[in-house]
């Protein structure tokens, strides 16, 4: 069953430890640093876990409340792992208006989760985004970095056994 | 860069290269399947975000290994570049001198592409843009229609140049303006050259700049900021991506221009993370302005510092409001901020800042090199100069357009936008985004500028346009606008973070069927409270997509809630599945594909759906190869 809140274990390596302490120590003294850190941090570890803005929050002495207020400001922070394969809809009015919500629910009936939420095996996430700007290619999806345009409902089976 | 002499040799130097683009200075006549020999030839890919997502990248991979092959290397540059504008045609390729136009470019057709066009000189109509191909003439692009009633100011170098290079954008001219300013002009010069060109902010409420910077500059202080807005979050829109992609030293260029005129020694650029391509190309681009002196200590040898920082947004739109942005440049939660004090007193950390957007910071060098009379002479009034729109949604050509203030709404959707495919009805334009409003086919007539646009109900906005037809339900769309807003408000004043959910509620009633006509009046009431008392843009704006969906087309509003009907066959709830008798042979598809068993019949006679177990997920209708299935 999809579960909204997992608590995947923490796994992070000593080389990921490594690469954000030196992101920090960079940053720190910039004005503003701390989104910068946050997603850079999030691009070691691909999420945002509580032991990851633990040691951005220790090293810049800024405290985790407000660490975590920001994390859960921004659309682009997640504080959960995302799939193997990050499938995103393109929501945006461009494609809205071309049908593009039924590719979603179509996509939450066959994966069996719901928009922002992983499948059990860790294999798809699936999350609805704002406009990647390929209105010329709407309905847009797309599947980590590959984008699938024109798409008609019928195409989702074809798309999503290329990845299983 | 130590002098404007300096800068014109490197011009001078690529002078040939980018004369070969031209291709109205040529004035070549083309003929199809005619030999015509050409020394050298520029292919031109793009590299934008639409085309880099059907494929350009294969496409361009591909030419260099073809032009390999048939030892062309000497004679024809390979040249990726920003968007040409029609991106529903992508990949985009055109070869000069020539300047014939190739659209929808398949990796495989390259090589014969290579060899005919390339190598023996012969333009093969086939794969050529159908518009610029007239009986055995090829049509310079400039006398398509998609391109004829443009006026390409803000984009004047997207598809011309290399992005990635600044040796192109100084050979078409590019810093001669900085240096012009630097060494000619003083400051309150700069501001009276911009004031007297009448540009407003093309991020959408058409603020003068002029005067923001003067406010900027009288504010003494012992460091001020220059930043820009290129957050562009409406969804379906991309104009500001388009000129970040496609010519990003524009900006920085007119950066530190402002810096200059307002006592700044520092520039941010708030850009969406969304934008991959336009990222990477911004850090190449201060990257190289940075090497060549453009940017940092001591440019042109004349005492003046200037540097430009970028910073990612994180997916929040109301980080395009002005107070929210320079909040999250600081690192916090982008929350916007009461004005006064407007920022050009207090704005990013408490320091006087300026912040225009992209496109905006686009018009500023040409207003220096060609004068403010120039641009002034584009336009209407009151609304001076070119806007650019992002077309989309049902409309033919899909792309970004550039036209002169004054055309209107139908020469842009009619004219340039190729009208509405599948010989459907126009029902409206939605400009402005979530902020702005539908405009109804009545008014397609009317002159788009700020004002006019206002006095519609809608807003000019930053400049997504998107066209909607007969089958799209304007309550839905109104829905689909507050969805968003719900979804973007910040949560920090009550009007906006309570009263869009509300409004968002009542909508979903009206189209489940369960509003009174009661509703309808406590819909507009909550429309016009939260207008007047939300703190920001965001919450004051948020309404208008009811309120002018409510002002053209409240017939179908009354229709969702008296006659219980959706008359374009959107909203599933108030629709109803029915089979036609005289149609329905009897073949039993639809009864097996049901998923909830809802259709009834037996076989070769007429079936029919139970409207109380049919959960109306058109399966059925989808499945019927007899068109007897219909829905009302």
């Amino acid at each position: 069953m999809p579960n909204k809140k997992t608590t995947v274990a923490f796994s992070g390596t000593k080389e990921q430890e490594e690469a954000l302490r030196k992101v920090i120590s960079e940053k720190k003294d910039e004005k503003g640093a701390l989104m910068p850190i946050l997603q850079q941090a999030q691009d070691i570890y691909g999420y945002l876990p509580k032991e990851v803005m633990k040691i951005i929050s220790d090293e810049t002495r800024i405290p985790m409340e407000k660490i975590y207020g920001v994390a859960t400001f921004y659309a682009q922070f997640t504080l959960n792992p995302k799939g193997k394969y990050r499938i995103s809809v393109c929501l945006g009015t461009a494609c809205y208006v071309k049908g593009s919500g039924d590719i979603y629910n179509k996509l939450m009936e066959k994966l069996g989760i719901v928009g922002g939420e992983c499948t059990p095996d860790g294999k798809f996430s699936l999350d609805a985004c704002r406009c990647v700007g390929a209105c010329g290619l709407a309905p847009v999806m797309m599947v980590n970095d590959e984008v699938y345009g024109r798409l008609t409902v019928d195409d989702i089976d074809d798309i999503l056994a290329k990845y299983e | 860069m130590k002098s404007l002499d300096e800068l014109r040799q490197i011009r001078e130097q690529y002078k040939d290269i980018l004369e070969l683009r031209m291709h109205v200075a040529h004035k070549i006549e083309v003929k199809a399947q005619e030999a015509v020999e050409h020394k050298k030839r520029a292919v031109m890919v793009c590299g934008g975000t639409g085309c880099t997502s059907s494929g350009s990248r294969r496409v361009i991979e591909r030419l260099k290994e073809e032009i390999k092959k048939q030892g062309l290397e000497e004679d024809v540059s390979v040249v990726m570049t920003g968007c040409f504008g029609l991106c529903a045609l992508g990949p985009i390729m055109i070869v000069y001198p020539e300047g014939a136009f190739y659209s929808r470019v398949n990796e495989d057709e390259i090589p014969e592409i290579v060899e005919q066009h390339l190598l023996h000189g012969k333009v093969d109509t086939k794969y050529l843009y159908s518009e610029t191909v007239k009986g055995n003439t090829v049509l310079p692009l400039q006398d398509t229609p998609f391109y004829k009633k443009q006026k390409r100011v803000a984009l004047h170098n997207c598809g011309m140049i290399n992005p990635e290079k600044i040796e192109e954008y100084i050979g078409t001219g590019g810093y001669e303006a900085l240096g012009k300013v630097l060494t000619t002009m003083t400051p309150q010069d700069v501001i009276d050259t911009i004031s007297a060109s009448g540009l407003r902010g093309r991020g959408g409420a058409g603020f003068p700049t002029g005067k923001k910077w003067q406010f900027a500059r009288a504010n003494d202080a012992d460091q001020k900021y220059v930043c820009c807005n290129a957050d562009e979050g409406d969804p379906g829109a991309f104009m500001d991506r388009s000129i970040l992609e496609g010519d990003p030293h524009e900006v920085l260029e007119a950066m530190a221009i402002a810096g200059y005129a307002i006592g700044a020694s520092q520039g941010y650029i708030y850009v969406r993370a969304e934008y991959p391509i336009a990222v990477e190309r911004l850090n190449i681009a201060i990257k190289q302005a940075r090497q060549m002196g453009l940017l940092g200590k001591n440019i042109f040898d004349t005492g003046f510092d200037f540097d430009i920082e970028l910073r990612l947004g994180a997916g929040a739109f109301v980080c395009g409001e002005e107070t929210a942005l320079m909040t999250s440049i600081e690192g916090h939660r982008g929350e916007p901020r009461p004005r006064p004090p407007f920022p050009a007193l207090k704005g990013l950390f408490e320091k006087p800042t300026i912040l225009n957007n992209v496109e905006t910071w686009a018009n500023i060098p040409q207003i220096i090199m060609k004068g403010p009379e120039w641009f002034a002479s584009m336009g209407t009034e009151k609304s001076k100069g070119t806007k650019v729109f992002a077309l989309g949604g049902k409309i033919h050509n899909i792309g970004l357009v550039e036209v002169p203030m004054g055309t209107t709404l139908r020469e842009i959707v009619e004219e340039i936008g190729g009208g509405i495919p599948k010989g459907k009805k126009f029902k409206a334009a939605q400009t402005g985004g979530p902020s702005g409003g539908c405009i109804p086919a009545e008014h397609l007539d009317v002159p788009i500028d700020y004002e006019n646009l206002t006095a519609i109900g809608s807003m000019m906005g930053s400049g997504g346009l998107i066209v909607m037809d007969e089958d799209t339900c304007m309550v839905d769309i109104a829905k689909f606008f507050l969805n968003f807003t719900v979804d973007e408000s910040c949560g920090k004043c009550s009007p906006c973070r309570l009263g869009t959910k509300r409004l968002l509620e009542m909508l979903d009633k009206i189209t489940s069927g369960d509003a009174t006509m009661a509703d309808l009046d406590k819909l507009e009431e909550l429309c016009y409270y939260i207008k007047d008392n939300a703190l920001c843009a965001l919450g004051q704006t948020a309404p208008n997509p009811v309120l002018s969906t409510l002002r053209y087309f409240r017939d179908e509003y009354i229709a969702h809630i008296v006659d219980k009907k959706c008359p374009a066959g959107v909203c599933k709830d108030l629709l109803v599945y029915k089979i036609d008798p005289d149609k329905c042979k009897g073949c039993t598809l639809c009864a097996r594909t049901c998923p909830n068993d809802a259709i009834i019949g037996k076989v070769k006679e007429p079936h029919a759906i139970d409207p109380n177990k049919c959960v109306k997920c058109g399966a059925c209708m989808e499945k019927c190869r007899f068109g007897a299935i219909y829905k009302e």
